[in-house]
């Protein structure tokens, strides 16, 4: 068994930035990653990070637009912290050697992007996210703070009290994906889950293969609530061959968009008057869309987004990533012709339900990055928003998980006495669990409850050696492959930018298919060396219990709200839904529950307006 | 894509090498564009729609009977358009075998993980068009490192190498960050260290030299650039700068390059590694570094 003060999995953004501030916080700090931290999907964002640095911009025009893309479903004070610590964590970036793009006088250099009152997109060409993770990985080095990579975390060992609220969590159990061997990590002071985006759950999407939802379904299990899970960007501007992102700096930078009719439709027909191109990136892909089914897509999938007339030079300093990904994955020259782009899956506004200080209802865990939901997007982020969340709220929940007083959190966690619960909606399966689990039950008829934290890892550890034994005996059956493929269908089919209910209930149905057939896996190979055919069988369990909490959000969610639409209600209902969904494991029979958001910022409310761009 | 890449496979006529260095990717690709190159490689695409494509790759597995021994296995994989080395793979393990073992993750040439030895080249998988390359194609792990299975390597001596150039920024003298206060960079010294900073640790450079492989301290291609990247930063005082070529000159380090340029013929990311590496030489001499 391991054993540190403060375990982070995953080490992209959020996690090596957890890290880095646990260890400075004084706590003997541990990354556990699947993958080598430098492979980890942060390296792939390409447009930057929004921080109010310059004179005449300011924390709370930040917010503020921040509170309107999110179609005033963020939370107040986690928009406020954002918008806040974005400048100072930019700068500790800086002074980390991060190869920002510059101007004339030296001074890091700021974009404008999309639903941004003021150009405060940061940015290192457009590979910032690439930069952002090696200068944090450089600090990780630096400082020695031990890397477990290629080790896949399994699951969380947590005790078993029947609220929630009251469990603990004291380590994680892990598989060395090079040896096979399953081990224990304890953390004597908290665990940060920081596994990324649920990406994975759609088949056209921008996200890494690596993006399955991990620490969603893992703390979702464990008991912490999974909040606003339907809402989903859809980003406007994906290669439609491969979904290989384009990045929102083409727009910014001037680049257009035209359909086949050779109009530039986001004036032309009126979907964004005032910022065209540059509207919140909901309003762009339905906009695109809406070409498409109207006749005026080119070969009825896509639009042509158009950088010619910026220029070899302005597209080589700024966009020159653009050019070889244009080249290399769609076979286009983006300085001769347009590039085809259409929406693809890019990030999920939803996660696990944290406070501000990155802290869950389970005591010892807590979220940060995409995975979490504190929440700052509510129900659309915008672009360069998820940058500063990494840096920003991975920084807290490391400082707060090694002991440091960062204050009381104002946004609450768990079910409370502030829940509405949902009894409207039938569902047409019923979710959770299909059928029982053998080793779950095995295991709890074995023993009794843990004494002691090492007594409870031991026993979690168990589990996950004999889950894995049985994954491997078994030797006929289905094999995960097919049944992620047919999930990740259903979900682009049924849940996608336009949604209507009789298409949920649809995917509803097919996610209860996959489950059911999930019961008969079994792992082909019987090596234990390297196993990736284990390692994905296991991830696509994720998958489905994350795919099933976006169906359902998106099921109940009977309005139009950032990125979520609903054919049946075209219109956002401040009246019954100013209020997060929340959607709890309840021991394998899910429950649907509802929170009102907080609009009350530090010194101000946030009246919901309309979001018009 | 590159030139580079393709050559080997897919152009009868001779290469020539001066080409390389003086034409920036970019420049290649107009060229390409303008001598009808590119509708060539969509004819090539057209011919292979409805076939399948001859892979034989590389297994080995320590464990598994059968495997222990080093053999290939062949797959024929049905083309679609745009298809590269990586889905071809992928296509594989998912339908056919599914211990078909490699690294993978981002598909988009960022993450690095999916560099293999594709037809006798390094190359990463995603970025590496099937229809551009001679059948069967011959797909095998990155040579000089040790297979763990299929086409993973142990990648961990390339880590430690990239480890032992002190990879991060040096510097005492930065402003309060309370002040929101940045250090000062113009935009001609970012553009000096740009290329450096888009090395992605895929390994490939390591796995093509030939002094590398004769020598297990060199510290390679990789790892000397990324110390090029802090050395040429303004960002870091003169002192820094004297301590990372101080690292750079002792035995195996810049001066165990032979200019071969096989490290710069397989990035991935365009970088002139060996440029780089001269430059570095340069420095040192400069410097009054003693050389080996």
């Amino acid at each position: 068994m391991y054993e540190h003060d403060v375990i982070v999995v995953g080490a992209g953004g959020a996690g090596l930035r957890a890290a880095i501030a646990a260890h400075e916080a004084g706590a003997d700090t541990a990354l556990v990653s699947k993958l080598h931290p430098v492979r980890s999907h942060t390296g792939a964002a390409e447009g930057g990070i929004n921080a109010a640095l310059q004179e005449g911009d300011d924390w709370e025009l930040h917010a503020y637009d921040t509170m309107k893309g999110s179609d005033y479903l963020g939370d107040a004070p986690a928009v406020e912290t954002l918008a806040q610590d974005a400048p100072e964590e930019t700068m500790h970036l800086e002074h980390w050697g991060m190869p920002f793009s510059r101007e004339e006088d030296g001074r890091v250099s700021q974009r404008p992007f999309g639903g941004l009152s003021y150009p405060r997109t940061t940015y290192a060409g457009a590979e910032t996210g690439h930069h952002l993770l090696h200068t944090m990985y450089e600090q990780v080095v630096k400082r020695g703070i031990q890397v477990y990579d290629e080790w896949y975390v399994m699951n969380l060992a947590t005790t078993d009290e029947p609220d929630p609220n009251d469990r603990e969590c004291h380590g994680v159990v892990a598989y060395d994906v090079q040896s096979g061997n399953i081990e224990g990590f304890k953390a004597n002071q908290g665990v940060v889950l920081a596994t990324g985006g649920p990406g994975q759950a759609f088949d056209h999407t921008t996200n890494a293969v690596s993006c399955t939802g991990d620490g969603h379904a893992m703390a979702y299990r464990a008991g912490a609530p999974l909040e606003d899970m339907e809402f989903i960007q859809f980003h406007p501007t994906s290669l439609p061959s491969t979904g290989v992102l384009i990045s929102e700096g083409v727009r910014g930078e001037g680049g257009i968009l035209y359909n086949s009719e050779g109009e530039r439709f986001m004036f032309e027909y009126g979907y964004a008057n005032n910022s065209g191109e540059l509207a919140s990136r909901d309003v762009v892909a339905r906009a695109e869309l809406t070409e498409v089914d109207e006749g005026r897509g080119i070969e009825d999938e896509y639009v042509h987004l158009d950088m010619r007339h910026l220029g070899e030079e302005r597209i080589m300093d700024r966009l020159e990533n653009i050019l070889h990904l244009a080249e290399d994955f769609e076979g286009v020259d983006g300085l001769v012709e347009p590039m085809p782009v259409k929406p693809g899956q890019h990030y999920a506004m939803g996660g696990i339900e944290t406070d501000e200080n990155g802290q869950t209802c389970i005591d010892g865990l807590y979220a940060a990055g995409e995975c979490a939901c504190v929440s700052v997007h509510g129900g659309n982020r915008l672009g360069g928003n998820a940058l500063p969340e990494l840096i920003v709220f991975g920084k807290r929940a490391g400082r707060h998980a090694a002991g440091e007083d960062l204050g009381e959190a104002e946004i609450r966690t768990g079910y409370g006495d502030d829940a509405e619960d949902e009894d409207d909606t039938e569902f047409p399966v019923t979710p959770g669990k299909a059928g029982l689990d053998e080793v779950d039950e095995a295991i709890a008829a074995d023993g009794g409850v843990a004494a002691d934290a090492e007594g409870l890892l031991e026993r979690a550890v168990e589990r996950e050696r004999a889950r894995v034994d049985r994954l491997l005996d078994r030797d006929e059956g289905v094999q995960h492959a097919e049944i992620r493929s047919k999930l990740q269908q259903a979900m682009t089919d049924y849940v996608n930018v336009f949604r209507t209910e009789d298409g949920i209930k649809k995917a509803l149905e097919i996610i209860r298919e996959c489950r059911q057939e999930y019961q008969n896996v079994y792992v082909d190979d019987p090596s234990r060396t390297f196993n990736t055919d284990l390692q994905h069988t296991i991830e696509t369990r994720n998958l489905i219990d994350v795919a099933e909490t976006i169906a359902l959000g998106a099921l109940v969610r009977n309005e139009f709200r950032g990125a979520h639409w609903r054919q049946e209600n075209q219109i956002r209902d401040d009246e019954n839904w100013l209020k997060h969904t929340m959607v709890s494991w309840d021991g394998g029979e899910p429950s649907v529950w509802y929170r009102p958001v907080i609009l009350e910022g530090q010194d101000k409310t946030y009246e919901p307006k309309e979001r018009s761009y | 894509m590159s030139t580079q890449q393709q050559e080997p496979e897919t152009q009868e006529a001779p290469k020539d090498p001066d080409m390389k260095g003086a034409q920036s990717p970019q420049d290649r690709r107009l060229a390409e564009k303008e001598s009808g190159a590119i509708d060539e490689e969509s004819e090539k695409q057209a011919e292979l729609e409805g076939e399948t494509v001859h892979i034989k790759v590389f297994r080995y597995d320590p464990e598994v009977e059968g495997k222990q021994e080093p053999r290939f296995d062949d797959f024929h994989v049905p083309f679609e358009k745009g298809m590269t080395v990586l889905d071809a793979v992928m296509y594989a393990r998912d339908e056919y075998d599914s211990s078909l073992t490699f690294r993978h993750s981002c598909r988009q040439a960022v993450c690095g993980s999916d560099a293999f030895f594709v037809n006798g080249k390094q190359r990463l998988g995603c970025k590496t068009q099937i229809s551009d390359l001679e059948q069967p194609v011959r797909i095998e792990p990155l040579p000089h490192q040790e297979v763990v299975k299929d086409l993973v390597v142990d990648m961990s001596h390339f880590y430690d190498q990239m480890h032992a150039v002190e990879p991060y920024f040096q510097d005492e003298d930065t402003p309060d960050v309370n002040d929101l206060e940045e250090q000062r960079q113009s935009p001609e010294n970012r553009e000096k260290i740009k290329m450096s900073s888009r090395c992605i640790w895929c390994g490939a450079c390591m796995s093509s030299c030939n002094i590398a492989a004769g020598d297990n301290k060199y510290l390679g291609p990789a790892a000397i650039n990324k110390a090029y990247k802090f050395a040429m930063d303004d960002r870091e005082s003169e002192e820094i700068k004297e301590h990372r070529l101080r690292i750079l000159e002792q035995e195996h380090g810049v001066w165990r390059c032979q200019t071969q340029f096989s490290c710069t013929e397989v990035c991935p990311k365009d970088i002139p590694l060996t440029e780089h590496i001269q430059e570095l030489k340069r420095e040192a001499v400069k410097k009054n570094l003693k050389f080996w």
